[in-house]
């Protein structure tokens, strides 16, 4: 099963109530995912700085000094907002790097959510609504946004198990589905030199795009190429700095039901997560196409390009 | 007419009140508002009743249904009219994956599009869809008849048996053992009275009909791979 849920607004006017149009979206899906649940929300870039969320099993030994500690190793200056067990560190854009290697050892059981200069991600295990009530993501403002609730069919049900999972600098992604190929396919992206950590098969579709971006594909050419290469069910809804995509796998087994109007696109895995949005009486309601990549961006007009044969 | 708000009574009170209606109840019209794209909506009926959805439903609306005419004022997701026996569904918006799959009689018409797999294993149901159908539709129909007044998606009729499809549009690709075959006066009275059930006003003559070629009912070395 697993839910999945998106908003891509268009009228800036709605930004101060995406957290909570989103959330109750999650909320709706959760017995599609009562395993774990999480939510990717892009808002607020300071020029010159990338966020890096991390997550602890620990966070009051973890997070405290963190920010000073992590700061005076790399000589530069840190800030840091904790929100429950993930903390949001705001880090100099030419220092990501340097940062992360110095987070390893300094903090080793700190775990690394996402980074980018808009993208934040907040995930653990439990009921969406308790998830979304210690991250208090109903408060959250935003451009955009994705969720995941997730029934886990196979690999643990962790923290690190649960989606969003980042691909890259302001990217991620949430899977409703389940890959069969993704063994192999894992085994090939770690000779590639790919950090793959857990047994989790979205983790593998993730790394994958993130290892095609890496080669020089455009996030739309990774998903094309995604459709050859992931072998198994899958609807994957992503999200970037300025824009969220769709696709789905030729079979187009797992549900998806998307919505526009002139203020949003909302995308649901059910109908029902979209029922409280406003003006969806009014909006157009679709099924996205099988094998066929969907993509909207605050830069762009919507494309949506059919597979080659 | 019977209002039932669906948010207020909830879903169990709902399938109990309209499964308790006999043949000979006076209570034959029901609306149900706030349906909000509610899974398993008007399930198992078995009584010659009218069942208006106010909005959209989730997953199996109308399954099983015997005997009631059930009309959705919006889509349908999955499973739409599964497994029907009699009666007649009609959804005047689009219609999810498999909508009509293994029924055994009844009418369904779906006034939008509809998604793949419509009419999996259909065996003896009439489907009337005004718009588009997906991929695999028909995937290993018995018996019925479908009607599309748009296009069909890859695989229609893969491995079908006996079921007549009647495609007015383009079709993407046949299926296994699907193939055009001809129009003749029967069918074309056949599909009238389809399309007068259906409430469309195409005309019978612009379909083409798509049947079995009945290579895979006996074992052929040639289909094995």
């Amino acid at each position: 099963m697993c839910g999945i849920v998106g908003l891509f607004l268009k009228d800036p006017s709605l930004e101060s109530r995406l957290g909570d149009m989103l959330t109750d979206m999650l909320i709706t899906m959760t017995d599609r995912g009562p395993d774990s649940a999480g939510i990717a929300i892009y808002r607020d870039e300071t020029p010159g700085r990338v966020k890096m969320t991390v997550q602890s099993d620990t966070p009051d030994d973890d997070f405290a000094q963190l920010d000073t500690e992590l700061g005076s190793s790399i000589g530069k200056s840190i800030t840091m907002r904790v929100i429950d067990t993930h903390a949001v560190l705001d880090i100099p854009s030419d220092s990501v790097t340097t940062a992360r290697a110095a987070l390893g050892t300094i903090r080793p059981n700190v775990r690394v959510m996402s980074y980018g200069e808009t993208l934040e991600i907040y995930k653990e295990v439990g009921l969406p609504k308790d998830v979304a009530a210690r991250f208090e993501l109903s408060k959250m403002h935003g451009t955009h946004g994705i969720g995941h609730t997730r029934m886990a069919t196979e690999s643990a049900v962790t923290t690190m198990g649960a989606h969003p999972f980042n691909t890259g600098a302001d990217q991620c992604l949430v899977h409703n589905g389940s890959l069969s190929n993704h063994n192999a396919l894992r085994r090939k992206l770690r000779r590639e030199g790919v950090h793959i950590e857990t047994m989790n098969d979205t983790e593998v579709g993730a790394a994958y795009l993130t290892w095609r971006m890496q080669n020089g594909a455009t996030l739309g050419e990774a998903l094309q190429s995604s459709l050859d290469d992931l072998d198994g069910f899958f609807t994957f809804v992503v999200g970037t700095k300025d824009g969220f995509g769709v696709v789905r796998d030729p079979i187009a087994c797992k549900p998806a039901v998307m919505a526009e109007t002139d203020q949003y696109v909302a995308f649901g895995s059910e109908y029902r997560a979209l029922v409280n949005l406003p003006g969806i009486e009014q909006a157009r309601v679709w099924e996205p196409e099988p094998a066929t990549v969907y993509f909207w961006s605050h830069n762009a007009a919507p494309t949506a390009t059919e597979k080659a044969a | 007419m019977q209002t039932f708000d669906l948010e207020a009574q909830g879903l169990r009170d709902l399938n109990t009140t309209l499964q308790a209606q006999s043949k000979e109840t006076n209570q034959t019209k029901w609306e149900i508002v706030n349906a909000k794209g509610s899974h398993a909506i008007a399930v198992g009926l078995d009584a010659p009743i009218e069942v208006n959805v106010m909005g959209s439903t989730g997953y199996y609306c109308a399954g099983m249904n015997k005997q009631a005419t059930v009309r959705v004022h919006g889509s349908a997701g999955p499973g739409v009219a599964e497994n029907m026996m009699s009666g007649t569904v009609i959804i005047e918006g689009d219609a999810s994956q498999y909508a009509g799959a293994t029924a055994h009689g009844g009418t369904l018409v779906i006034k939008g599009n509809a998604s793949s797999r419509c009419g999996i294993s259909m065996k003896g149901i009439d489907i009337i869809v005004h718009g588009n159908i997906g991929h695999m539709s028909a995937f290993m129909a018995q018996s019925g008849n479908m009607v599309v007044c748009g296009d069909a998606g890859d695989a229609l009729g893969d491995s079908l048996y006996e079921a007549r499809l009647f495609v007015r549009g383009s079709v993407k690709s046949l299926g296994a053992d699907c193939i055009e075959k001809e129009m003749r006066p029967e069918h074309i009275e056949i599909l009238k009275d389809l399309l007068e059930r259906g409430e469309c006003d195409a005309k019978p003559e612009e379909f083409k009909r798509y049947g079995s070629a009945r290579k895979l009912y006996n074992f052929n070395i040639d289909n094995a791979y």
